[in-house]
This record gives C-alpha cells, sequence and structure tokens, in this order.
C-alpha cells in the first residue's frame, strides 16, 4: 500500500470518488435495464397465451389448469431440495469452519466448492443412471411399509425415477452453493464475542448458538435463497431424472412435473402457441421466485435487531 | 476432549468426574451398531435401512447418555457434535458417490487423442468402426474445451466488473436508498431466472440487433452473464457487508478518500469471501447448457473466434453426446466421450478454484485466523 | 514463503493451461488431409457456409452428410444445430437458417408464412431420413414376439398390465412368456418418435386408441418416461418388463414386436420401411414438386412396416443469390444421392429412401432457382 495516502488525496481524490461512485451506480442501474428488459421480453412472447381460446391450450382446459399443477410440483421439487440440503448444508458449513481440524477444513471447503462446478447434465445422468436404481428398491420398502403415509403411497416406481429422487438430486445440487456462502460468513463472525462466549464457560454448541448464528442469520438466508433459484429454476437434471406426469400426493410414484423442466422438455418442437405456453410458464416461475424472494426479505427484516452484523 | 490421562493411582481425578470415559464413544458406537442390524432386520434387511438405523440410535443414545452423565449442556453440545459430524457424512455420501461414478466412466476416456482433437469429421460410421474392430475411441473434446475457456472469460469480464460494483454501491453507496432496495430485490428475483430464459433473451436481443439466426460465442457469455451477475452481487454484497464497520472509521478518521477506502480496506477485507463467491459463480455458468444450446449452435470444429461461428462448450458437448450419441447403433464411444468431458470440466473448475484461492490468498491482508 | 508458494503453483498452473491449449487439431480421424484432392475436383466446386438448424433424430446423419460433403466440396461448409424439428421451422420461417430439418412436413399456414422468406412460391418439403421406429421391449431371453396393433394400444394403454396375459400368449404360441408386470416408458420430451407411434396407434387401432395426435404422449395416460431416444433405452434396459418405441437403430439389445401387417407379423427392416414410404400418399393441395408425404399407417399392403418416421429437410424454393443456390442445391442433391444416402445409413443406422422417391427430390431440389 502507498504511504503517501495523505498528500496523494486531494483534488485527484475527489474525481476518483465521483467516477467510482458513478460507476458503481451505472452498474447498479444497468443491472435494473437488464431484468426490465428480460420481464419485457416474457411478457411480450407470452401475451398470445393468455389471449388464446383455452380449448387451444395444452390439455384443452386453459392456461390456468395447465400451469397450476406444475406449479405445485416445481414448489414440492424445490421444498424437497431446500428441506433437505439447508440443515445438511449449515452442518457442514459449520463443521468445516468450527468442527473439523484446521488443516483438514480447507480441504474439505475446496472439495464442496468443486461440486459446485458440476454440470447438471452429469448431475441428470448420475440421478438416473446410479440413484434412482438405488432408491427404487427403498421406495419399495417405503410403500410396504409406511405406505398409509400419502406420500409414501404404493405402488412404488419401478425405475426410481420420481419427484422425490429429483429433489434429492437437486438436494446435492444446491448444498454446495448453501455450504460455500455458510461458511464464509461463519468464518468472519467476530472472534472476539466466541472467545467471550467461551470465557465464560459456554459449551463449543453454545458459542455457536449465542456468537456464531445470530451474526450469520441474514448471511444464512441468503444463501438458502441462492440455493432456492438454483433449485427452482434447474432444468436438465430434473427432465433427466423425473419420470413426469399429472400432479399426484405420492412422491415415489412416477408423476409431478416441475416448470423449468417442462420447458426444456417441450421447447426444442414448440412452435407457435405452444412456445408461448412455455414462456408464459418461464414467466410464472419468475413470478415465483419474486414472491418466495419477498417472503425472505420480510424475513430477514424481521430479524435484523438480532442481527450482530455492524 | 475428554480421555482419561493414566494417573498412577486408580481415584479419579475431580476434573475428570462427571465425564464420560474416552471410550465410551465406542460402546454407544457399538450399542448402536447392534440395535440397528436387528432394527432393520425386522424390516427386510438393506444397507441403507441398517446404516439409518445405527446412525439414529447412536445419536440418541450418546446424546442420552451424556446428558445423564455429564449434564444436560453437555448433552445438548454432544448431540450438536454427532450432527454436524452426521450432516458432513450425509452430504460426503452423494458427492462421493458423483465423484466416483465420474471418475470411473470418464477416466478411460482421458486419451491424447480426446484431449487434443476436437470432433470434426467424427461419424457414426467412424465409432461403428471403433467398437467393430476393438481399436481407441477416436474424437475428443478440444473445440469444446476452447469454446468453454472463451465463452467464460468473457462471461466473467462481463459479469465480475458489473457485480462487483453493484454491490459495492449497495453496501457503501445506496444504504436505504429506495434504487438500492430496487436493486437487491430484483437481483434477488435474477436468481431465479430459468437459465433457458436468459439464453432466449440473449437470443433474442442479438436477433433483434444483429439479423435473426445470430449465434456466436459472444451471445452465450452474453445469456450466461444475466445468470452469473446475480450470483457475483448476492455473494459479494454478503462479504462486504460483514466487514466491520470500524476499519471503515479508522481508514476515514486517518483522511482517506472512501473510493480509496473501499479500494485498498474493504475489499481486500473480504477479498476472500468474495473470491469464493465468483468462483462459485463461475462454477454455476460454466455448467449451464440449456442457454448455450439456443445462443451458440453447434459446432465439432475448433473455433477461436467468439464474435463469429458457432462454438461448442463442455456441457453442450455432454449433452449431445449422451442424448444424441454419434451413432446411435453403438452408443459406447459417445458415453465415454460424454464421461470423459465431464471430468476434464470438474479438472478445469478445480484448477479455477485454485487460481482464486491463490488470488484470494495473496491479496487477503492477515488475519486472527 | 508465500510468495515462493504462490508462484510455483501459479507457474505450474499456467504450464497446464499452455499445454491443453497450445496444440490441438480438427483432424480427428487420422486421415491424411489433401490426399482426396481427386475426389474433389468431380464435383462443380461449390462455396460458403450452409446454417441449418432442426430435428435432432437427423444429428447422426447430418453429421454424415457434413463429412461426405465436405469432402466433395473442400471449399464449403455445412453447419447443423440439433435444436429440435419446432425450433428449426420456427428458425427457418423467420431466415435465421437456409435449410431445417423437421420430423413433418410444414403445415399449410406455415407454407403460407414460409412465402415471406422464401419468395411467391414459398418453401419445398423432401424427404431426407427415414427411420422405421421399432417397439421394443425387455424380457429376458425373449427377443421376438408377434403383436397385432389393437395389442400393441392395449398394452401402452395399460389395459394389459401382464406379459403373459391371454391375448398376448394367443399370438404367440410356443414363446414363454413370463408373469412379470409390463412397464411402459415413453418420451417425456416432446417428439416427432412419439408423434408417428401414437399415429400409428390411432389409425391402426382406433376402438382402443382414441387419444389425440400430437408429439406430446396423452397426459391421461400414466407412465414411466425418460428423455431422448437413449432416454428410454436406458430406462427400459435397466427395468424388467418394460416395452418403449424408439427408432431402430438405437433399440440394441432389446427385444423387438414384429407388427401385424393384414394377415401377416412384418419384421422390422430397411425394405420393409422403405416399402410403408412407398406407398405413402402425397398430401393434397401442394405443387407437384413438394414432397410432404401422408403415411398410410393401416396399410395392408403385404410386407410394409407402418410404424415410420419421415423427417424432412426444409429448403426455400428461391434465394438470395448464385452462391447460396449453388451451395444449397449441391447439398441436396448430395443429401439424397446414393451415396449421402448409403453415408447416412452406415453411421445413423437408418433406411435409404427409394429410386422412385429420389428422382422426384432431385427435380424438386433442380427447381430451386434465384429469386427474382
Amino acid at each position: 500500500m502507498s504511504s503517501n495516502t495523505l498528500n496523494s488525496s486531494g483534488g485527484g481524490g475527489r474525481t476518483g470518488d465521483r467516477v467510482f461512485s458513478g460507476a458503481s451506480l451505472f452498474a447498479g442501474c444497468l443491472i435494473l435495464a437488464v431484468l426490465f428488459s428480460v420481464a419485457v421480453f416474457l411478457l411480450v412472447q407470452a401475451l398470445p397465451t393468455f389471449s388464446a381460446d383455452p380449448e387451444l391450450v395444452t390439455g384443452g382446459e386453459g392456461f390456468t389448469n395447465y400451469i397450476v399443477p406444475i406449479v405445485i410440483g416445481t414448489v414440492i421439487a424445490a421444498s424437497i431440495a431446500i428441506l433437505l440440503a439447508t440443515p445438511v448444508g449449515i452442518g457442514v458449513a459449520l463443521f468445516i469452519s468450527h468442527y473439523a481440524p484446521r488443516k483438514l477444513s480447507q480441504g474439505l471447503g475446496y472439495v464442496i466448492d468443486l461440486l459446485a462446478a458440476i454440470p447438471s447434465v452429469v448431475y441428470g445422468a448420475w440421478g438416473y443412471a446410479v440413484l434412482a436404481p438405488e432408491l427404487a428398491k427403498i421406495y419399495d420398502t417405503l410403500a410396504r411399509t409406511v405406505g398409509w403415509i400419502p406420500i409414501f403411497e404404493g405402488p412404488a416406481s419401478q425405475t426410481g425415477k420420481t419427484m422425490l429422487t429429483a429433489g434429492i438430486v437437486l438436494a446435492v445440487m444446491v448444498l454446495p452453493i448453501i455450504t460455500s456462502l455458510s461458511r464464509e460468513i461463519f468464518l468472519q463472525a467476530p472472534k472476539l464475542h466466541e472467545e467471550a462466549a467461551l470465557a465464560l464457560g459456554a459449551t463449543r454448541w453454545e458459542t455457536i448458538r449465542m456468537a456464531v448464528l445470530p451474526f450469520a442469520r441474514p448471511g444464512i438466508i441468503s444463501a438458502v435463497m441462492l440455493g432456492l433459484g438454483r433449485a427452482l429454476g434447474e432444468t436438465m437434471a430434473v427432465a433427466l431424472v423425473l419420470s413426469s406426469g399429472p400432479l399426484m400426493a405420492s412422491l415415489i410414484k412416477s408423476g409431478n412435473q416441475t416448470i423449468a423442466a417442462e420447458i426444456a422438455l417441450n421447447f426444442p418442437e414448440a412452435f407457435g402457441l405452444r412456445l408461448s405456453e412455455l414462456i408464459a410458464a418461464g414467466l410464472v416461475l419468475f413470478v415465483i421466485t419474486l414472491a418466495v424472494n419477498m417472503v425472505a426479505r420480510w424475513v430477514i427484516s424481521r430479524h435484523k435487531e438480532f442481527s450482530g452484523a455492524n | 476432549m475428554s480421555s482419561p490421562t493414566p494417573t498412577l493411582s486408580r481415584t479419579t481425578s475431580s476434573l475428570t468426574k462427571n465425564q464420560l470415559p474416552g471410550y465410551a464413544i465406542w460402546a454407544i458406537l457399538a450399542g448402536a451398531v447392534v440395535l440397528g442390524a436387528a432394527a432393520s432386520s425386522a424390516l427386510g434387511f438393506s444397507i441403507a435401512t441398517f446404516a439409518i438405523f445405527a446412525a439414529v440410535f447412536f445419536v440418541l443414545g450418546g446424546w442420552l447418555i451424556t446428558s445423564v452423565v455429564e449434564g444436560p449442556r453437555k448433552g445438548r453440545d454432544a448431540l450438536a457434535t454427532y450432527l454436524m459430524y452426521g450432516a458432513f457424512l450425509v452430504a460426503l455420501l452423494p458427492l462421493l458417490s458423483v465423484i466416483w461414478t465420474v471418475l470411473e466412466k470418464g477416466l478411460p476416456g482421458m486419451t491424447h487423442n480426446f484431449l487434443f482433437t476436437s470432433m470434426n469429421g467424427m461419424t457414426g460410421a467412424v465409432d461403428n468402426e471403433t467398437v467393430e474392430g476393438g481399436t481407441p475411441v477416436l474424437g475428443g473434446a478440444y473445440h469444446a474445451v476452447i469454446g468453454t475457456l472463451l465463452i467464460t472469460l468473457w462471461t466473467t469480464l462481463i459479469s465480475v466488473p458489473v457485480g462487483l460494483l453493484t454491490a459495492v454501491y449497495l453496501v457503501e453507496y445506496g444504504e436505504g436508498k429506495a434504487l438500492s432496495r430496487a436493486i437487491t430485490f430484483f437481483v434477488d428475483v435474477m436468481t431465479g431466472i430459468p437459465s433457458i430464459v436468459a439464453g432466449l433473451f440473449a437470443a433474442a436481443l442479438f436477433g433483434m440487433i444483429f439479423g435473426p439466426g445470430t449465434r456466436t460465442g459472444f451471445v452465450a457469455a452474453v445469456a450466461l452473464s444475466v445468470l452469473m451477475v446475480p450470483v457475483v452481487v448476492r455473494s459479494t454484497e454478503e462479504m462486504l457487508r460483514i466487514v466491520p464497520n470500524e476499519l471503515r472509521e479508522a481508514s476515514y478518521a486517518l483522511g482517506v478518500r472512501k473510493w480509496r477506502t473501499i479500494v485498498k480496506v474493504v475489499i481486500p477485507t473480504a477479498i476472500s469471501g468474495i473470491a469464493s463467491g465468483v468462483t462459485l459463480a463461475i462454477a454455476r455458468v460454466i455448467g449451464e447448457t440449456a442457454p448455450i444450446l439456443v445462443t451458440a449452435g453447434f459446432a465439432s470444429a475448433i473455433n477461436w473466434n467468439v464474435f463469429s461461428g458457432w462454438m461448442s462448450t463442455l456441457p453442450t458437448f455432454i449433452y449431445y453426446q449422451i442424448l444424441t450419441p454419434t451413432s446411435p447403433t453403438n452408443v459406447d464411444p459417445s458415453v465415454q466421450r460424454a464421461w470423459a468431458a465431464a471430468l476434464l470440466l470438474i479438472i478445469m473448475v478445480m484448477l479455477l478454484n485454485l487460481v482464486a484461492r491463490l488470488v484470494a490468498r495473496l491479496f487477503a491482508p492477515k488475519t486472527g485466523r | 514463503m508465500k510468495a515462493l508458494r504462490f508462484y510455483r503453483s501459479a507457474a505450474l498452473i499456467s504450464v497446464a493451461a499452455i499445454a491443453l491449449t497450445a496444440c490441438g487439431s480438427d483432424n480427428a480421424t487420422q486421415t491424411d488431409a489433401g490426399a482426396d484432392g481427386s475426389s474433389a475436383a468431380v464435383s462443380s466446386s461449390v462455396s460458403g457456409t450452409l446454417t441449418g438448424i432442426g430435428a435432432s433424430s437427423q444429428k447422426a446423419a447430418m453429421e454424415a452428410w457434413k463429412v461426405g460433403f465436405e469432402e466433395l466440396n473442400p471449399e464449403a461448409k455445412v453447419q447443423y444445430s440439433p435444436d429440435g424439428s419446432g425450433a428449426g421451422r420456427k428458425a427457418f420461417l423467420s431466415g435465421g437458417s437456409q435449410f431445417a430439418g423437421s420430423d413433418a412436413y410444414l403445415k399449410d399456414e406455415e407454407m403460407e408464412a414460409a412465402k415471406e422468406v422464401c419468395g411467391p412460391d414459398g418453401a419445398l418439403n423432401i424427404p431426407a431420413y427415414i427411420s422405421p421406429i421399432a417397439v421394443a421391449f425387455n424380457l429376458g431371453d425373449v427377443k421376438e414376439l408377434n403383436l397385432d396393433a389393437d395389442t400393441i394400444a392395449k398394452i401402452f394403454t395399460s389395459e394389459i398390465k401382464k406379459w403373459n396375459d391371454p391375448v398376448i400368449a394367443k399370438q404367440n404360441e410356443g414363446t414363454e412368456l413370463p408373469d412379470t408386470a409390463i412397464t411402459v416408458v415413453h418420451r417425456s420430451d416432446e417428439s416427432g418418435t412419439t408423434e408417428n407411434f401414437v399415429d400409428y396407434l390411432s389409425a391402426a387401432a382406433p376402438k382402443t386408441w382414441t387419444y389425440e395426435v400430437s408429439g406430446d404422449w396423452p397426459a391421461d395416460i400414466q407412465s414411466e418416461n425418460a428423455k431422448g431416444t437413449s432416454g428410454v433405452i436406458a430406462t427400459a434396459t435397466a427395468t424388467d418388463g418394460a416395452i418403449t418405441y424408439a427408432d431402430a437403430s438405437a433399440v440394441g439389445d432389446l427385444g423387438q414386436v414384429n407388427v401385424k401387417v393384414g394377415e401377416e407379423y412384418v419384421a422390422l427392416n430397411s425394405e420393409a420401411a422403405a416399402k410403408a414410404v412407398e406407398v405413402a400418399t402425397p398430401v393434397e393441395g401442394r405443387s407437384d414438386l413438394d414432397m410432404s408425404l401422408d403415411l398410410k399407417r393401416d396399410t395392408t399392403e403385404s410386407g410394409a412396416y407402418p410404424i415410420v418416421l419421415i423427417s424432412y429437410h426444409l429448403y426455400c424454393t428461391a434465394y438470395e443469390d448464385q452462391e447460396t443456390v449453388d451451395l444449397v442445391k449441391a447439398f441436396g442433391e448430395y443429401v439424397i444421392s446414393e451415396e449421402g444416402q448409403s453415408d447416412a445409413e452406415d453411421s445413423a443406422g437408418n433406411a435409404p429412401i427409394s429410386d422412385s422417391l429420389r428422382e422426384d427430390a432431385r427435380k424438386a431440389i433442380d427447381s430451386i432457382k434465384v429469386a427474382s
């Protein structure tokens, strides 16, 4: 670093300030502009669907009847993924930041980061070639033993390519995102708070609960949101793993469909109205993400007073 | 932490009173394994149910016994510890399985041919001959490696400055302003754009400007940027926010200008997190398939120019090799190329990750950790 | 120390990067480039880049055509993106590509739309790729089954649930049928294969198959599915008792159904498929040169295999300049030529088009001209 900061920060510094703040403002506005044009693009392309004759829309009963089942399917898949990945992801992040031996944790973090890089096609291929056949056996047991629970209702799929499998594959895919961001945040937790807690005789878990987690909460929610974004929008893995079909409660029978997979599967052959329908489905996914994010923002703002940051 | 030190006399030390001896954990484990085996054979034995039952019994047993002997606080601590280790093991299982699958299927395909030739001139007939004659698989992913590197490079060149500056605006300049709230909110929304929509958007945008059917590597880079910017903003913003305000105030107190404070104090403090976030973002887009399919076309020959001509990337290479094999009759060579390409992609990201870490370490100030 | 380690790693990585990027080659098949100069002189020398977008079913054949054509015309280049028929038709009609590959001929309204980019005479549908669709099953040692259309329809609607069902057994005396449950596997993506298969069922078994004909599998029938031909084949191969439909070239070790046509059961082969195409009728109301074909799925013609996919190449009747016209003509003629068809057969395992079809197609391609 330069040692003559005081001298050099005269008039030139002011221009620097202006340029820098201007550039960052411009970048922010650019993002808004891009997002606005994406939204306009989606709306214009989707418009014919909403004015179309309900008979002509896929399923023959209007767009609402077409989209609602796959919206629910999308929500189910993303929920399974987030429910599985969040506790495990935070656990792994805490393990790496606070439990694992220091030498090991660096390498572990590295391995986890790496997994975010595996392309979704590979996850998909792994899901249907390796995971699904394994799970098919477990589904069979589940259907026999706890089949009275609606989500485990039999007869289980022979191929194992079900909603639960898709949710597990998605969970594996979002796990690195959640882990990697939460870990960075845990590592940044104020050391003094932790040491104070330890000095007061707190156990390791109590230290984490009192000094680390409150500090990291907004960051964790951000990480989960990023993971959720990926789970909602994931196309190729779901398209390859899920044996899609109409909406149903059982997670171990083939059935259900997600928006992103529906788009990916039908887009290549889509033409005219069908194309608009698929883009409209994309728009709906967009709106879902919007809603989810609003909820998350609200949650974060409610917990702000507990945050240890700043 | 509870290993009993061997003492000369057999009297228990007062310091280790109410502490479980070191072998206790192994005893609990053994008990859990036996109970797990019993419970799972009641349901029809399988490795999976056995492992699940054993793990559940171990965690519960460890928690209860520690609670009784060492008190409820220590019990909860033990429970948390077991759960952390458990989470790690649970996470490791699928991840190891993925890596193992890729290694097992990808390593045989990592030949010199695969690394240094393209798919130019490859037809199903060549693959049929290969299978019938038992000769090594021809054709490779060189063109896709070049495509991946160039497109990712351009995506990064677009996304990182935009994302970083936006995050700086959000944290340092826009605090509390309506614009900043709007940006944060819409960045979140952007993370939910399905990747294919980003591709369609970029294709439509360039189609409007340069005429229909414009497909180049740069169009793909723009599409990927739409996906990458929000990830960069989001992670960078988080990292900048947790830089202690004391550091900024100390810098201002020394009379340093705001932009120099940001460049010299705030960003270096957070650089490790930022680098990790950027790497994650690159990793996210480098594996994207759908947007590339509609923006970059389909090439089987090497193309160094992002601004003209079609390009392939490793993910699209994998996608086409798996879903529409070069020879429909003999899919094995295509499958082998696909998995080798997946392995190659992972290795590339690994190297990238390493570079990011080194960069971060070089610039980061010394910390207490 | 820290710096030293950094530089060492950085050096290692850059060396690796340079090694990886320095010396790649486009010569994947290890042929001696330029040795084929003699054959290049045979063809008229056309040049330029021909861009096509369309059906992924043609990908393997297109790769063979691309290689064969570029060998004959070293100055010319062909690029084809297998995005799908719908995407191909869309790009073609908006002027985004010079030709398209499509699993279905252009509909009447699309023919109208084509006049905007192609001039007053619109577009041409040329059949280029014929692929018989096999009904394939995974049933241990049983590699052949005789089934009529009605039985196939009942199996795919899950009306028949077991492989030893009396209806199946009656048609296959002497074959030992296991008591395995039938798992139906269909394509999850919209596809020309599904459309042609469903078209066959609805024409040949109209009583059992009452669903609409489209590229999407009927949503009312709940069964297993997978993406793409390779996906359904992989799923069927891994599932005991599975039955599916797929392009014949990809079926591999699965058993195949002999389909009942008239009074006999017809096994799938190139001649049987070509015969079915021969008895197809041209679509009404189109110019004499256009070659859109309607297959007769319920044909009783002896020895014809009716479940066939015809994939078309779509060309404009007129292009902007002479260079493009020459290029398109040269490519189109190569594709339908005996050589082009046999190249594709070697690579993709499809059925070649018949000589009479070739004559008509040649006439149509010859008519392509410069826009006035």
